[in-house]
């Protein structure tokens, strides 16, 4: 079970979706799996097709930069990052 | 029954809705909404009382919002709205919205249609008009203009729900009158000032209305000119002489009477504004034959302003009134068919859509 931190942006676009949120999964993949899921539409929030991560969408885990594939251990912290950008 | 006035105004900071009563004269505004998203155009239908808003999010990517409560509350989607694992396209932007017959249409970059017909909850893909004339090299980026290639608009006929018009950037109109399975270019006569390597492709097309009095009336402004059709878009004569521009984007077309047609001219240099800082409609009343300046209320100094292709929209009352807005956040309207202009919002985001219907109280 990940605890999966997520963007100020994203908690009006869905019912109920708190910042912080545990999921399970092995890896950031299969977490934004569960969170899709619980909250149908997030896969497009964060994701384009191929699929990977939007280009101004970032994850850490465990503060370190990662990709869809990047395994989660039990316990990890998951930071998805909305990039700081626009005006 | 009494009804009120709407319009959507989609901004580069989400979708605002203003609201006057029978007279046109005081607007209440609300908003931002969407959550602030960049909106391209917002649309009503009637038929069901939905406002839907085209939009794209920087960090979250593009999709649909609708509202059923004129506003109060939104839902977004974007559940079929991609070309899945295509590697020619990648879909950016969702460009412009059409509603009609129950079928909700949407325009996107890279140029595609997707179809709604469940009120914009879900989607899926129309056509991306394969087999037209250089298809195969729209999306190559060696052959693009700056920015992506898209479908900015659609036009639904009023009465045939499998007929519509599409125009694609830079390339032209197609009509099809079988729901997207086939098409056919709609360019004949119109002027372009660069060489083209088809005869019925390459123009560049940017906003196109039909007269509501007359289905084979239709007007265009084009990157260069405007031009009018009497024949439903089989051919075109260009009407720009009288204009101080032959560039701009928006325009409208009068609701009752089939030879009155609306632009706003800019400067067709890099700066894309009202020529020489003075902001004007300018009107026909005989198709085109000749045009006259309404510039009353309007900025007659130092107003460099722009107006973009859904920019302008007139409403359905006896004596009609025009809306425009500008790239810089300003709202003009018109009560009286645009001969007087009042400014009802000045500090609005930027502005890409306006819209106006009449809402049932």
């Amino acid at each position: 079970m990940a605890e999966v931190h997520l963007p100020p942006t994203l908690p009006s676009l869905f019912d109920d979706l708190p910042r912080t949120v545990e999921v399970d999964g092995a890896t950031v993949a299969e977490a934004i799996d569960g969170l899709e899921q619980r909250w149908p539409g997030m896969f497009d929030r964060l994701c384009q097709p191929g699929p990977e991560l939007r280009p101004h969408i970032n994850v850490y885990v465990d503060r370190e930069r990662a990709g869809l594939q990047t395994q989660i251990g039990p316990g990890s912290r998951v930071d998805v990052i909305a990039a700081i950008s626009g005006g | 029954m009494s009804s009120h006035t709407m319009l959507l105004v989609g901004t580069r900071k989400g979708c605002f809705v203003l609201e006057s009563n029978g007279d046109r004269a005081d607007w209440r505004i609300r908003g931002p909404y969407c959550d602030g998203w960049p909106v391209y155009h917002a649309v009503y239908d009637n038929d069901t009382g939905t406002i839907f808003a085209a939009a794209a999010s920087e960090w979250h990517g593009h999709g649909v919002w609708r509202s059923h409560d004129l506003g109060e509350t939104w839902e977004l989607s974007s559940e079929g709205l991609n070309y899945g694992e295509s590697e020619e396209l990648k879909l950016s932007k969702v460009s412009g919205l059409s509603v009609a017959h129950g079928r909700v249409r949407a325009g996107t970059e890279a140029c595609g249609i997707f179809e709604s017909r469940d009120g914009g909850a879900t989607w899926s893909l129309l056509s991306t008009l394969d087999g037209q004339p250089a298809r195969d090299i729209w999306n190559d980026p060696a052959n693009q203009p700056p920015g992506h290639l898209g479908m900015p608009a659609i036009l639904p006929h009023p009465s045939e729900p499998d007929h519509f018009w599409a125009i694609v950037q830079g390339i032209g109109i197609f009509e099809t009158t079988d729901n997207g399975a086939s098409w056919t270019p709609r360019n004949r006569g119109l002027r372009a000032d660069w060489p083209r390597e088809h005869d019925e492709v390459g123009f560049c097309v940017h906003k196109l209305v039909m007269s509501p009095t007359d289905n084979s009336r239709f007007f265009q402004q084009n990157h260069v000119g405007m031009h009018r059709s009497d024949d439903g878009g089989l051919s075109w004569t260009e009407i720009t002489e009288g204009l101080p521009t032959d560039f701009g984007f928006a325009a409208a077309v009068h609701p009752h009477d089939r030879d009155s047609f609306y632009v706003i001219p800019l400067d067709g240099g890099h700066g894309r504004f009202t020529p020489d800082g003075k902001v004007a409609v300018w009107r026909t009343s005989d198709a085109g034959s000749t045009w006259r300046r309404l510039d009353q209320g309007l900025p007659q100094r130092d107003a460099y302003v722009g107006v973009l292709r859904e920019g302008m929209a007139i409403d359905d009352h006896d004596t009609p009134g025009l809306y425009f807005g500008t790239s810089t956040g300003q709202l003009f309207a018109s009560r009286d068919e645009g001969e007087s202009w009042d400014e009802i919002a000045s500090y609005l985001p930027g502005i890409w859509s306006v819209e106006v219907a009449t809402v049932a109280a």
